[in-house]
């Protein structure tokens, strides 16, 4: 095909677009696109890259802040940590690619999120993961978490960059379909923080970074449809990573960035070339020529529209300040990293690509902006769900039900996954997974604040009320953050849906955002990056709602980072916030009777911020030997988690009024579990009393046992091996 | 007194390890890229963890082949003492200036954990002050730290004194729990776990602060 050939419609259906969307392209360039200019307009106005079914509902979230130097719209986020420093940060899912090729899908996403967050001027300080699989039992679960895991740390561990928190969870709703959600967090001066808009025409574009070859050619499109039985032949649409370039890309960036030569930076993720020279010219309201001859390429007779669509990783594209072209490439080639100069920006507004001498593509860019599609997606209601009566809850073995919690997939310890990344390259992690604490904490290199890390989702909430749910993500991230002794600050989100063509999903979606954006308001905890991800079904059947939150807040002294590994026998615990003893879409109900029912826990937020605010306060004074939240499993699980991290035994009352299931088990929200002193006790009852609120006495660190009210005690030793053994059984059991 | 801290284009574990030292042995440290040939005038070498040059082929070959290791080979033949962390240890067996081999864990898959240690020689110049001190622990973060040496040279390891650190519980499947070795003439030292993450109790781990201190004490 002649590069002058216009397309059709079926080649543009083909890519994905649809009927109207091919009508405005006609309208704007007067004539057929060209295959390299239709392949541009398919990806930037896929789902994945145009936010198109999303964006109206993303406006609803609180995105300004007192600590907000840059909101969504950039490559990650921007918050001011104070002493001319800033916290740069993002979260985002690499699921349609782990799930074709675990291993490379995964670890490239952790390249890619650190990419966002580098591209920005920070030097990335720690990641996080949240990952959700399929049912253990499903034959293809312990290849993918196996894949998954090392994947992710393969990459991360060869950068250097710590991996110090997350979460992961078993469920059939991702059978077909399993999540592996990025976060990156770094660190910048505020002075010298990176923006994408390249502005002034006439200024140099440098790529830099690894060579372009043919790999994910049309992954944003992949990542924008649902998965059927072809699926595993899209694996050649999955990108290879390689965290050596990643490491000397990073580098050799930081160091340009010392200098002054940088107009816009901006990294080829999703759509590659394609995306991030368009954006750039976009956001700076000026042109681009390019030069497709002078794109480093891996692989011989590459046609203008593999180029432009590849998705080969380790890539980035520089504005220059004129004249800084050799200074710039100095420091690349010192990194040994392939650096060309492909273009330059101009005043025409046209993306202009030029091959061979001849020009493949001329198009104008503001309209890929302006024109994009954007949706009102019908939706409906999900129905809402009874609250569960404590009478519709049986009796039952507690001390056996507590067991079986802790050792259930959701609950039993990760160590199997976490000892495979490294926590503590760096020097500075006070704080990670297995480190007993709500939130991973890593302290600001050089000083003595630190940063405290949680990301958080509790799926099940969201799909029986996708409302409350979007509320419960923010107010567990935000209380994780609170009870590690950190001031939360912001958050950055990862939705991960289903098909939003479905009425049912688009509801889901949409209920859940008016959910978080209350919580988000109520807790001042704005949102300032994120990443949508929809089309998450196999033939059909959608993957549990899962709105992904990734928090930071900060703390002033990391001497006061608090966990709960720090109870000492005789301390008394207290609990903090009120218990209606919730069974409603609760762990117990589905470990225990099987069920996955009722209405979630309703979120309080007011109740939420009065209990945080009171408990910081409280580990800022150092009255306190240990904090943990409240949340899956209840008081008996946070107790349970406490007495295995302190290695002392704990002995919790009964409930006068409430029955032992719902006392020990129900997950109502807002709670903390804290260790004091014995001496203490009664004065911090009184400060809560003051302060109006709900505070009682729930028991005592004493023994060698976990012991709820008048049943048997389970004894640490026996707890400890169902909690730390179920995983490394599971995966070692091939 | 001074030291040199070796900078691959993949070490990640270089400012980690000018900071332990320029805390706890010298002031005096110089980063020295590996495209050097020349070593600045330094009494201590150290080649720090990560992945030097990528590591895709066995760990450390290709490092081994920088210019600046030959260098740094004569700084080890003149007596001057020289560290290899982790990745550094790799490059200096396959520098061949320790025995030895580092293959992939017996687990096959990246561990990072604390592990308690053994001292086992606290005379060498890396471990003098742990002396008094019988065992200590220090966090490992590797793929490649299964230790593998023929019996003939174990035994001659064992009967040398060249076994700085042996693991409590052998977490990599290594020729007798070795955790690190040193040279015959013992100025060369490798380890897998990592002392310079071990210096900060606010971090839990402190089990590093002798290893930075017998170095002190060995350039004073």
């Amino acid at each position: 095909m002649s590069i002058k050939t216009p397309t059709t419609l079926e080649q543009a259906q083909a890519l994905g677009l649809n009927e109207s969307e091919w009508a405005v392209i006609l309208k704007r360039l007067g004539r057929a696109p060209n295959e390299t200019e239709l392949g541009i307009f398919s990806v930037m106005w896929s789902e994945h890259c145009s936010y198109k079914s999303s964006r109206r509902h993303l406006r609803k979230l609180p995105t300004s802040g007192d600590c907000v130097i840059c909101g969504p719209g950039e490559n990650a986020g921007v918050i001011d940590i104070g002493d001319g420093q800033a916290c740069i940060f993002k979260m985002e899912s690499h699921n349609h690619p782990s799930f074709i090729e675990p291993y490379q899908g995964a670890a490239t996403g952790v390249g890619g999120i650190m990419r966002d967050v580098f591209t920005m001027g920070a030097r990335p300080v720690a990641l996080l993961n949240a990952l959700r699989f399929g049912a253990p039992e499903h034959p293809k679960t312990r290849a993918l978490v196996s894949g998954v895991v090392a994947g992710i740390g393969g990459y991360g561990n060869c950068v250097g960059v710590p991996t110090v928190g997350g979460e992961t969870n078993f469920h059939a709703g991702y059978n077909g379909n399993i999540l592996v959600n990025a976060m990156c967090v770094g660190i910048a001066d505020t002075k010298s923080i990176f923006y994408s808009a390249a502005k002034g025409a006439g200024n140099p574009v440098l790529y830099v970074g690894a060579k372009t070859g043919r790999d994910g050619i049309h992954g944003a499109t992949m990542a924008s449809a649902e998965f059927d039985d072809e699926t595993e032949a899209k694996r050649p649409t999955v990108q290879v990573g390689d965290p050596f370039t990643e490491k000397r890309l990073i580098e050799a960036c930081l160091e340009l960035m010392q200098t002054d030569c940088i107009v816009a930076i901006q990294d080829m993720g999703a759509a590659g070339l394609t995306s991030s020279s368009i954006e750039m010219a976009d956001k700076g309201g000026v042109g681009i020529d390019l030069n497709l001859d002078k794109v480093p390429q891996r692989e011989t007779h590459m046609t203008p529209v593999e180029m432009m669509l590849s998705e080969s990783q380790e890539r980035m594209l520089i504005v220059l300040q004129p004249g800084k072209e050799a200074q710039a490439q100095e420091i690349f080639e010192r990194w040994e990293l392939d650096v060309a100069l492909i273009g330059k920006t101009t005043d025409t507004g046209h993306m202009v690509l030029h091959h061979k001498g001849q020009v493949v593509c001329d198009i104008p860019i503001a309209p890929l902006g302006d024109d994009a599609p954007n949706y009102d997606r019908p939706w409906v209601e999900t129905p809402s769900q009874p609250a569960i009566a404590h009478s519709d809850v049986a009796d039952a073995d507690l001390t056996k039900a507590l067991q079986t919690l802790m050792g259930c997939p959701d609950m039993a310890s990760k160590r199997w996954i976490w000892e495979q990344y490294d926590r503590h390259v760096m020097a500075d992690t006070i704080r990670a997974s297995g480190g007993a604490a709500d939130a991973a904490v890593v302290r600001v290199h050089g000083t003595q604040k630190a940063l405290a890390i949680a990301s958080d989702c509790t799926p099940r909430y969201v799909q029986a009320d996708p409302y409350e749910g979007g509320k419960q993500v923010v107010a567990e991230c935000w209380r994780n953050i609170i009870a590690t002794g950190a001031n939360p600050l912001a958050v950055t989100d990862c939705l991960n849906f289903g098909n939003p063509e479905r009425p049912e999903i688009m509801g889901q979606f949409v209920r859940s955002i008016d959910g978080m954006a209350e919580a988000c308001r109520a807790l001042n905890f704005p949102v300032v990056s994120g990443n949508v991800s929809l089309y998450n079904e196999t033939a059909g059947a959608a993957i549990p709602p899962t709105p992904t939150i990734g928090g930071v807040g900060l703390m002033g002294d990391v001497r006061t980072a608090m966990g709960f590994d720090g109870a000492r026998a005789g301390d008394s615990l207290i609990l903090i916030g009120k218990t209606d003893g919730w069974l409603g879409a609760s762990l117990y109900l589905r470990e225990i009777e099987g069920r996955e029912a009722g209405a979630p826990p309703p979120v309080d937020l007011e109740d939420e911020k009065r209990n945080g605010l009171f408990v910081s306060d409280l580990i800022l004074k150092g009255d306190l030997n240990a904090v943990h939240d409240l949340s899956d499993g209840g008081l008996a699980c946070a107790a349970a988690d406490m007495a295995l991290a302190s290695k002392c035994g704990v002995e919790l009352c009964a409930h006068n009024a409430l029955p032992a299931a719902a006392w020990f088990f129900g997950e109502d929200q807002g709670r903390y579990l804290l260790a004091v002193t014995a001496e203490q006790t009664d004065s911090i009852l009184a400060l809560a009393k003051g302060a109006g609120m709900t505070a009682m006495p729930v028991g005592r660190m004493q023994g060698t046992a976990v012991t709820l009210g008048d049943c048997a005690p389970l004894v640490l030793d026996l707890l400890a091996q169902t909690y730390e053994n179920w995983m490394p059984d599971f995966m070692e059991d091939a | 007194m001074s030291a040199a801290v070796i900078v691959f284009p993949g070490s990640n574990c270089d400012r980690d390890a000018v900071s332990a030292l320029s805390k706890h042995t010298t002031k005096q440290v110089h980063r020295v890229w590996h495209r050097e040939t020349d070593l600045p005038k330094v009494d201590l070498v150290l080649l720090p963890g990560g992945f030097s040059y990528g590591d895709y082929l066995r760990s450390g070959a290709i490092a081994a082949r920088s210019p600046i290791m030959k260098a740094v080979s004569k700084h080890a033949m003149r007596g001057g003492l020289v560290v290899g962390i982790c990745n550094g240890f790799q490059v200096l067996t396959e520098t061949h200036l320790l025995p030895g081999a580092l293959m992939r864990n017996v687990g096959l898959k990246f561990l990072c954990k604390t592990a308690p240690l053994r001292v086992e020689n606290t005379q060498t110049a890396f471990t003098r002050a742990y002396a008094g001190q019988e065992s200590t622990s220090i966090l490992i973060a590797h793929h490649d730290g299964n230790y593998f040496a023929d019996d003939e040279t174990l035994d001659r390891l064992e009967g040398e004194g060249q076994i700085a650190f042996r693991y409590v519980q052998n977490p990599n499947g290594s020729s007798r729990d070795i955790a690190g070795i040193t040279n015959k003439a013992g100025n060369v030292l490798g380890m897998m776990p990592h002392p310079e993450r071990a210096v900060d109790a606010l971090t839990g781990q402190t089990g590093g602060l002798a290893f930075f201190e017998s170095l002190a004490g060995a350039l004073s």
